[in-house]
């Protein structure tokens, strides 16, 4: 594996595990920082666990490998846990809870969570009935973190979900969400849709997630209508397993174009599809990759150009000179698909002058 | 092998700014960049006898001097973990202290095959003492004191690591880190000690460190089994006393003083039980060094 600034170590790594033991000190250095960055240590370590290579991983590697799969473990504990008291707390004014990205993998053991490391839960409630979720929660020990007025009204008027809430002892957080885009985007894909399809998790009654082809399409447009790229390549990473995993059965190709156009998220779509192809080598069917709109040809050389850079570990062995600028536009472009340019100029300046005066770290 | 003290101190002060050194201590290897001075200055004090090794790192820490105006005012420090910041940048005079700071605070956050207890540990005979102890009790002086004219062993001073699969104790054995008034104490109790610059108006307060004896440095792959507890606590012109402690007890009272304990559950518990099953625990007061030496001399075989 060559190392190459726009290709990483840890892109390769991802693609073929099984070339990894033939990896240098040297390269191992390199690729455990990167992983490292990109926050896909534990699910490196992973990859290699299920794959029965652990062992023949070189020793100062291997032992970074398995302080990254203890944290999994105990984090996988800990999810579970959290997942149990928030059913707990919905369940007794009846409420419905769908849980979504990371949460919905761990509990119903995809691969995708197989050392996937988030700081909150994602769940997602009917808006009709946000403010009884959030009395229940609050109930149970889960307050509001944003209290700046600006920060309240930006949640409660504009966004898809509440100010993110932490649990008062044990500082859990959970991010309570009525849509999966904000109310002020252009792409509007209907909840209600999403919680008609949700399926019932086995063995965790009252718990659901959403359907196969909603939950790519959910993680799709987090990852592509968003203007942060901390996570971006775990993020790819996860369509990648999905579609790996889904992908088995063929009616899920079948549905998820139709899917994608019914929701407005054909977009997203394409540019999953496009990039986990380019990174990751996920199999995508011919006549899927044949239908799917992108991007007028001009449009997809700056989207190219862009994605190609911010998709990489946020570290000083990937991406080059022009990978902060990348950055940078893509996050004016995450807000402009967030909000209407008027609004979006308000909330900017409203952001970078009047917020840093009152409150500072916890801006939203 | 190679050393540190192979380099001379302009040899070793080209490295740190140039491609760095890769330090090991231990089992861990750092890969240490710093245009700094007073970093050299420590390295080449306090570290002659650690070796060099090539290639891997388990760490990548940089200490820098940050761009910023305060630069020419307040001159400042930054470590930096793999080129992010993981810290508030301390007054540059700090630079030596941060990164004992900051290479305690990598092998505490991220080792997870062993369960990392705050506590020196030294050892004499193949069995171990483990002291742990909140700032302020007395810890490092003692562990000065044992190392430097009692004739123990280093482990550590900071982080006592429990081998999960095995339950041995694994050295560590770095600098010991000394606070305020221990400073003198120790530079008195142990004569020909090697002791770092005293830096003043940290949050701890004045700190110096002082070199780990050669012998324990080169003895770093070997482990030790625990044998006893000893929780001090240092009042001054106090009699000794030593009150031997419920296992229970020793068990609540180490696992407060764990860095991962609930990182590794489960494990963590097993590791923990079949530590304290194998050592007693005191409670120990002490005004006097020679009296406390003469007890740990005294410490009853634990089967």
């Amino acid at each position: 594996m060559k190392h190459d600034r726009l290709a990483p170590l840890l892109a390769g790594a991802l693609r073929v595990p099984e070339e990894l033991p033939a990896l240098d000190e040297a390269g191992w250095d390199l690729l455990l920082r990167q992983a490292g960055a990109a926050n896909l240590l534990a699910t490196l370590a992973c990859l290699l666990e299920e794959r029965g290579l652990l062992d023949r991983i070189a020793g100062p590697a291997r032992e970074q490998l398995d302080w990254a799969r203890v944290l999994a473990r105990r984090h996988r504990q800990g999810v579970l846990w959290e997942v149990r008291l928030i059913r707990q707390a919905l369940a007794e004014p009846g409420l419905p809870l769908i849980l979504l990205k990371g949460a919905a993998y761990t509990v119903t053991g995809l691969p995708s969570a197989h050392g996937r490391l988030y700081s909150d839960i994602d769940v997602l409630v009917p808006e009709e009935r946000l403010g009884e979720t959030e009395a229940a929660l609050m109930l149970a020990g889960w307050a509001g973190t944003h209290h700046d007025a600006y920060d309240q009204r930006y949640y409660r008027e504009w966004m898809h979900e509440l100010p993110p809430m932490r649990h008062l002892r044990r500082l859990s957080m959970i991010d309570v969400h009525h849509a999966i885009l904000p109310k002020t985007a252009a792409m509007r894909p209907d909840p209600a849709l999403l919680r008609a399809a949700a399926v019932p998790v086995p063995g965790m009654p009252g718990l659901h997630v959403l359907a196969p082809v909603d939950m790519v399409l959910h993680s799709a447009v987090h990852l592509f209508s968003d203007g942060e790229f901390n996570n971006a390549l775990r993020d790819l990473f996860d369509i990648h397993r999905l579609l790996c995993h889904f992908g088995n059965d063929r009616r899920f190709w079948v549905e998820l174009l139709p899917r994608a156009r019914r929701l407005e998220l054909e977009r997203p779509l394409f540019y999953a599809l496009r990039y986990g192809a380019m990174f990751l080598g996920t199999p995508v069917p011919e006549a899927v990759r044949a239908e799917v709109a992108g991007p007028s040809p001009g449009l997809l050389v700056l989207m190219d150009g862009l994605f190609r850079r911010a998709l990489l570990p946020d570290h000083a062995s990937c991406g080059d000179r022009f990978s902060p600028l990348a950055r940078f536009l893509l996050y004016l472009r995450g807000n402009w698909l967030r909000m209407p340019p008027l609004l979006l100029a308000r909330h900017l300046f409203h952001k970078a002058f009047l917020s840093p005066r009152k409150s500072g770290p916890e801006a939203a | 092998m190679i050393t540190v003290a192979s380099l001379t101190r302009a040899q070793l002060g080209e490295r740190l700014a140039g491609p760095g050194i890769h330090l090991r201590t231990g089992r861990f290897t750092t890969l240490l960049r710093s245009p700094i001075g007073g970093v050299a200055d420590g390295i080449h004090l306090l570290y002659g006898d650690y070796p060099l090794h090539e290639g891997f790192a388990d760490f990548h820490l940089d200490l820098v001097r940050p761009a910023t105006l305060r630069r020419w005012l307040r001159p400042q420090v930054s470590l930096l973990y793999d080129g992010r910041s993981m810290f508030k940048p301390l007054p540059l005079d700090q630079a030596f202290p941060m990164f004992e700071w900051g290479l305690n605070w990598c092998v505490s956050s991220r080792a997870n095959r062993y369960l990392i207890v705050h506590a020196a540990v030294v050892e004499k005979g193949g069995r171990a003492a483990i002291l742990p102890a909140p700032p302020g009790s007395g810890k490092s002086t003692l562990c000065a004191a044992l190392v430097g004219r009692g004739g123990w062993r280093l482990l550590s001073d900071e982080l006592t690591l429990l081998r999960l699969d095995d339950g041995m104790l694994h050295p560590l054995p770095r600098p010991i880190s000394l606070k305020n008034a221990s400073i003198g104490v120790i530079r008195d109790y142990v004569p020909g000690s090697v002791m770092s610059r005293a830096v003043t108006d940290t949050v701890k307060g004045t700190v110096a460190h002082v070199r780990a004896p050669a012998d324990s440095v080169a003895r770093a792959v070997e482990t030790a089994l625990p044998a006893w507890v000893v929780f001090p606590r240092f009042e001054a012109g106090a009699a000794i006393t030593a009150e031997p402690m419920p296992r229970a007890e020793t068990f609540m009272q180490l696992a407060q003083n764990c860095f991962n304990y609930s990182l590794l559950g489960a494990e963590g518990f097993t590791a923990l039980v079949g530590l304290v099953e194998r050592s007693q625990g005191y409670r120990f007061r002490y005004g006097v060094l020679d009296e406390a030496l003469a007890f740990f001399d005294s410490l009853p075989a634990v089967s």
